[in-house]
């Protein structure tokens, strides 16, 4: 493991700038998600880093090493993709080991068994080490693509969306081993990923990206708490943030546009502050959101479990420090 | 627009049952989403009602009228598919207008059509555009326009938004069921994301190996699951399943789970002594000095207002829900409490949910 390091790169595809100048450090052991929508350039930047696109400007280095315009082969990095392509005539374990056999590692077989047994047990795929690949269920099949990974020791893990095929009930169970293993291998990692849920549980820092730049970077509570503008408040948090127009505040400082209320910044009581009407309670299974209607405006929030409120009940709403943004929708101080 | 009724529907593909005595009911404006896993039978089910495969038994009505038999084209239904197969080499006016221009209708009509639907659909500026330079979500706007410009009887749609990515299929939950409301065109939505399903659905099918286990509410389908199957599939993270062996009087209020005495609703029904499964929902998981269940914290995940904790104990591992505000670290010590109202009981064996009090009254949040 080693640390890597992304220097003011940029990379275009035609005119279309994919990546804008982005710099970022991922320290030695850190777990990094780069978090931001189709097209963000997320990646373009994971693909620089393994040496799958060169950048038009700018230096990547791990382990101190300029690697800018080195193979792919030799950047000793591992790339799980978003489908996993595993050899399917091979076993598990043959899959796995696969890497390792490359003639120029010259890794011994006793010490290639000892380490896809290591990994297979980590991944929760020991008694599967026999079975043809394409006998697996797709968790199990994705957990091979990751283990095939993480037998070899590179300097840093790529990993593309990797769970993003899995259905919602094992992508939960994934999050918390992949967290799980990554601490205890203490393995650096560059995560890319659409997925809040993913980013926020899993990373031990997030880099939110909006059209190829890094808007911020910070520990998951940094970016939910203190995100830089509005563009990073709306990525993270479920129900979205509300954002709103400041006049519904009256502690708003005069330069505030608009202020950004989670649930956490909004307390509703039956009276004082702004009256709310109740339009929906929606039930989504993880959590129920509650809908009021604020002077026009739609404010969406958590309902709790014990409040017994119904849809046409009138209800008042109280911001307790909310976010405040300035007409740019850049973050200012309360 | 119409009512889409569904009796006793099976379907056999050779030696294998893909579809069980199906029977549920879309009245008229309804949208119903059939959910389940890959296999369940849930798209063979849609494909029955859309005239693209026919019921090895059972009849499907719509509106009224036997269609089991009839033609797709026959139906005056519309079908968007997952894989949006939109015409490359025509702009966005020409796909949405082109099943108007297959029936002959005039041009003059068509147009106004387009304007009309583009509008709903809030692609107005797009209409001159060709479709191969168009965004994920916007393409999926561009067929459900193809389909809802037709104004049949009912909408047909395949995971419509399976494509997309988290942040654009959301959106399109939202639009989807906005664009319901303002249509009312009776809907059965087919998909495996509970999300989706619990969002945009008046009433939820959950089928599973191919038969239809409970048609309920969203809210039913969470509070009062009638099987373990569906306790399980409904919820992410999923109910939590504490196995146990014991017996049930009608009447009874607490149940042994150890060596405490749990409250629960009220049984409704006489249980012999035998395996058992609570369920616990993670919001109602309290964390308690005095708890029923003792475990040690495996990890937790941080979600910004809430956080999900995972507590190893004797029942296996148990997940919460918290508030993000208080700090836990893993290896420690807690105890654990669970809201009474809301448990569930099922029978180990057979998976069926046993009746009690849970089952009567509405349960709020």
């Amino acid at each position: 493991m080693a640390e890597v390091e992304i220097r003011v790169v940029s990379k275009s595809f035609g005119p279309t700038r994919a990546v804008d100048q982005l710099s970022l450090t991922i320290a030695d052991g850190e777990f990094v998600a780069l978090l931001g929508p189709t097209g963000a350039g997320k990646t373009t930047t994971l693909r620089l880093v393994a040496g799958l696109e060169l950048p038009d400007q700018g230096s990547i280095r791990i382990d101190g090493r300029d690697v800018t315009g080195v193979a792919p082969a030799e950047r000793d990095t591992a790339f799980v993709f978003q489908q996993y392509s595993l050899y399917p005539h091979l076993t598990v374990y043959d899959n796995m080991a696969f890497a390792l056999r490359a003639p120029i590692r010259r890794v011994a077989e006793a010490e290639i068994r000892r380490k896809v047994e290591d990994v297979a047990r980590l991944l929760h795929i020991e008694t599967k080490l026999r079975n043809k690949a394409t006998e697996l269920s797709g968790g199990q099949m994705q957990r091979v693509a990751i283990g095939r990974a993480l037998v070899r020791s590179p300097a840093i893990y790529l990993m593309d969306e990797p769970l993003s095929s899995l259905d919602a009930k094992l992508r939960g169970e994934m999050r918390l081993e992949l967290k799980r293993i990554q601490s205890e291998l203490g393995a650096t990692i560059l995560y890319v990923t659409h997925d809040q849920t993913e980013a926020m549980t899993m990373a031990s820092r997030i880099g939110v990206i909006e059209a190829g730049r890094l808007i911020q970077i910070g520990t998951p509570r940094e970016i939910y708490e203190n995100p830089v503008n509005a563009y990073v408040a709306a990525r993270l948090g479920q129900p979205s943030i509300n954002l709103l127009p400041a006049r519904l505040f009256s502690g708003a400082p005069p330069r505030a546009c608009t202020i950004g209320a989670r649930t956490e910044h909004l307390s509703i009581s039956r009276d004082g502050g702004v009256s709310a009407t109740v339009t929906r309670i929606e039930h989504l299974g993880d959590q129920s959101h509650l809908h009021l209607d604020v002077d026009g405006q739609p404010v969406v929030t958590l309902s709790d479990p014990e409040a017994r409120l119904a849809a046409g009940d009138v209800v008042s709403l109280a911001f307790n420090h909310p976010l405040l943004f300035d007409a740019d929708g850049v973050r200012i101080a309360a | 627009m119409a009512q889409i009724r569904v009796e006793a529907l099976d379907k056999s593909f050779g030696s294998f049952q893909a579809v069980k005595a199906a029977s549920f009911t879309v009245e008229d404006g309804q949208f119903l989403c059939l959910l389940g896993p890959s296999g369940c039978g849930k798209t063979t089910t849609l494909r029955m009602i859309a005239g693209l495969e026919l019921p090895t038994a059972g009849t499907i009505r719509l509106g009224g009228e036997d269609v089991t038999m009839n033609r797709a084209s026959a139906r005056d239904i519309a079908f968007v598919f997952q894989l949006f197969a939109l015409y490359p080499h025509l702009n966005v006016r020409r796909n949405i207008g082109f099943p108007l221009r297959c029936e002959g209708v005039a041009a003059g009509e068509i147009d106004r059509r387009v304007t009309e639907v583009a509008r709903i659909l809030r692609i107005s500026d797009l209409l001159d555009r060709p479709v191969s330079g168009l965004a994920g979500g916007d393409r999926q706007r561009v067929a459900l326009g193809r389909a809802i410009i037709r104004k049949p009887k009912c909408f047909l749609m395949d995971e419509p938004l399976g494509a997309l990515d988290t942040e654009m299929r959301e959106a399109m939950i939202r639009e989807l069921r906005a664009l319901h409301d303002r249509l009312g065109a009776t809907t059965v939505y087919v998909t495996h994301d509970q999300l989706e399903a619990m969002a945009m659905a008046d009433q939820i099918a959950v089928m599973n190996n191919g038969v239809v286990e409970q048609v309920a509410s969203p809210c039913d389908i969470y509070d009062r699951p009638v099987s373990l199957f569906v306790a399980d599939f409904i919820g992410s993270p999923p109910m939590n399943f504490l196995p146990f062996r014991g017996s049930l009087e009608p009447g009874a209020r607490t149940l042994r789970l150890g060596e405490h005495e749990l409250a629960i609703p009220v049984a409704r029904e006489a249980v012999t002594e035998r395996d058992l499964v609570l369920g616990v929902r993670p919001e109602h998981v309290r964390f308690s000095d005095h708890g029923t269940v003792a475990g040690e914290v495996y990890g937790a995940e941080y979600l910004g207002t809430t956080q999900i904790v995972t507590v190893t104990t004797r029942y296996g591992a148990l997940k919460a829900r918290a508030s993000a505000s208080r700090l836990f670290r893993t290896g420690e010590n807690v105890a654990l409490d669970f809201r009474p109202d809301t448990l569930s009981i099922f029978d180990q064996a057979s998976g069926r949910a046993i009746r009690t009090a849970l089952h009567e009254g509405a349960i709020h949040g």
